[in-house]
């Protein structure tokens, strides 16, 4: 293999880019991005980038004097590949072929539909969706959050502590009961209401009010909630509209085996635009972690350069953290499969708390809000019980 | 040199913080090693104390990047900058700890902390 293209350059890109020089390939590396920043890392920009106490220097993920060897094409889209040719499309019209290739080109905000061109309606995925959201909100005001999940509670926390008026309307009866369950979700999301936010559930949005700029969030139930600013928070889709008819196995992303291999031979996916298949589950899970993103490159990249000839390594249970009005949120595991949910120290009703997910008996999650030394504990548990 | 513990105080695959400042952690490895290093993450507020110790690393808490115990360098991001290593010596079933003299590579929240501005 002479020449790896990786496409995508956020965090599952230059991760991937790393493991291959780690893993001996000294061949031609291209790292394709579609913005023109270099790899910046993602979490901060609801928090501490949002809030001002970061700026966008220490966002960099690039270490002093990094230097990977590779050809660098940023603010530049890939628009297709063409798997016969061993080529990407740029949307400059470019192409770059390549003997290898890592797909990284991770998800795009959900928009809510209608809300286009209607000023101080946001999204935050990017590091200039979070540089214009910033800006608004300096200027104080109104803020509703659509979307109850983690980028909206964290962008509400951040937004209360700048002195906002903040209301955060979830369609769901239940905050975060998808990655939490229904009733750790209720637990974390009443980090709201103990801090003066307005938490709306069980309803959905009908529309946004304005002329040029945003004035209401209209509700479902006829409500309209006054907003000088609104945050959409209603998930991402993953980037691979550009893959489409290039013959690679779309579903809810790139389709990938339990070590990253694709459908297509000398093309592997990771980070947020991938869904990989889970042998312990039985079937495909697009994990939209930052540690996945982080970790999984390694075992992509190890199967790229060895054609396919390499033993899956069973990946460490899902792990993610959120922090919101201080409080420190660490998840491992899969809710979903739990039966039973216990408080092993501390007390939901203080948000401070360590709480075990099992299933018959088997622990198969693990929940701590403010809890770092005892979560530790539970998640090597855990990553022991289901290797 | 300070002293940190009994050696038969701190089990293997144990880490202890010693309440210096910055505070330092003292781990015992698997293998019967013992070291020492900062104990707070150059990225974030956490202790490595509470960190996910395999072999000769110790990964934070918090986020994903792994510390060497012997070099004090960092594997990957969030943290960029390594922890300072501090010398250890066992004497008489005794941990002994010799500070670093080096500038700590402390999180950014804590230097401002340190300088009077906002944490």
């Amino acid at each position: 293999m002479r020449t790896v293209a990786v496409v995508g350059a956020s965090l599952a890109g230059l991760s991937a880019a790393r493991s291959l020089r780690k893993q001996g390939f000294d061949g031609r590396l291209v790292v394709i991005g579609d913005e023109l920043h270099r790899p910046y890392d993602r979490p901060p920009l609801s928090k501490e980038f949002l809030s001002g106490t970061l700026g966008e220097a220490e966002l960099a993920l690039e270490t002093e004097g990094e230097d990977l060897a590779a050809e660098w094409l940023l603010g530049a889209r890939a628009t297709g590949l063409d798997h016969t040719a061993r080529t990407v499309r740029l949307a400059d019209g470019r192409e770059v072929r390549a003997d290898g290739f890592v797909i990284a080109t991770g998800a795009v905000a959900r928009t809510l539909p209608g809300s286009a061109g209607l000023a101080g309606v946001h999204t935050l995925r990017t590091l200039d969706d979070a540089r214009a959201l910033r800006d608004e909100l300096a200027r104080g005001g109104r803020l509703v959050v659509i979307g109850g999940g983690f980028i909206g509670a964290e962008v509400a926390s951040t937004a209360h502590t700048l002195g906002l008026d903040v209301t955060v309307v979830e369609a769901a009866p239940t905050p975060l009961a998808g990655p939490l369950g229904a009733a750790m979700g209720a637990v974390v999301s009443g980090l709201h209401a103990d801090h003066g936010v307005r938490l709306l559930c069980g309803v959905g949005v009908k529309g946004l009010s304005g002329g040029h700029r945003v004035d209401a969030v209209l509700l479902d139930d006829g409500r309209s909630i006054p907003a000088d600013i609104v945050v959409v928070g209603i998930g991402a889709s993953p980037c691979v509209g550009w893959l489409e008819g290039s013959g690679i196995a779309l579903d809810n992303g790139v389709k990938c085996g339990a070590d990253g291999r694709t459908s297509l031979a000398g093309l592997v996916a990771v980070g947020d635009c991938a869904n990989w298949y889970d042998p312990r589950a039985g079937h495909h899970r697009r994990v939209e972690h930052w540690t996945g993103a982080r970790e999984r490159p390694d075992a992509a990249v190890a199967t790229l350069l060895a054609g396919g000839a390499v033993e899956p390594v069973v990946p460490r249970p899902p792990y993610f953290w959120s922090d919101q009005y201080g409080v420190r949120i660490q998840f491992a595991g899969h809710a979903a499969e739990a039966d039973t949910i216990t408080v092993e120290a501390g007390a939901a009703d203080d948000r401070d708390v360590l709480a075990v997910y099992r299933r018959d008996g088997r622990p198969v999650a693990v929940l701590g809000m403010n809890q770092p030394r005892l979560f530790m504990r539970a998640r090597k548990q855990l990553a022991a019980t289901t290797a | 040199m300070i002293p940190a513990c009994r050696l038969a105080d701190l089990p293997r695959g144990e880490a202890l913080r010693l309440d210096v400042d910055p505070p330092v952690s003292v781990f015992h490895t698997d293998d019967g090693e013992v070291f020492a290093i900062d104990d707070t993450c150059t990225h974030q507020d956490a202790s490595l104390a509470d960190g996910w110790l395999e072999g000769c690393e110790v990964e934070c808490p918090l986020h994903a990047s792994k510390f060497d115990l012997r070099t004090g360098a960092v594997d990957s991001p969030p943290a960029k900058l390594p922890v300072r290593t501090h010398e250890v010596v066992v004497d008489n079933d005794m941990i002994y700890v010799r500070l670093s003299t080096e500038a700590p590579n402390l999180p950014p929240c804590i230097s401002a902390r340190l300088a009077g501005g906002p944490a």
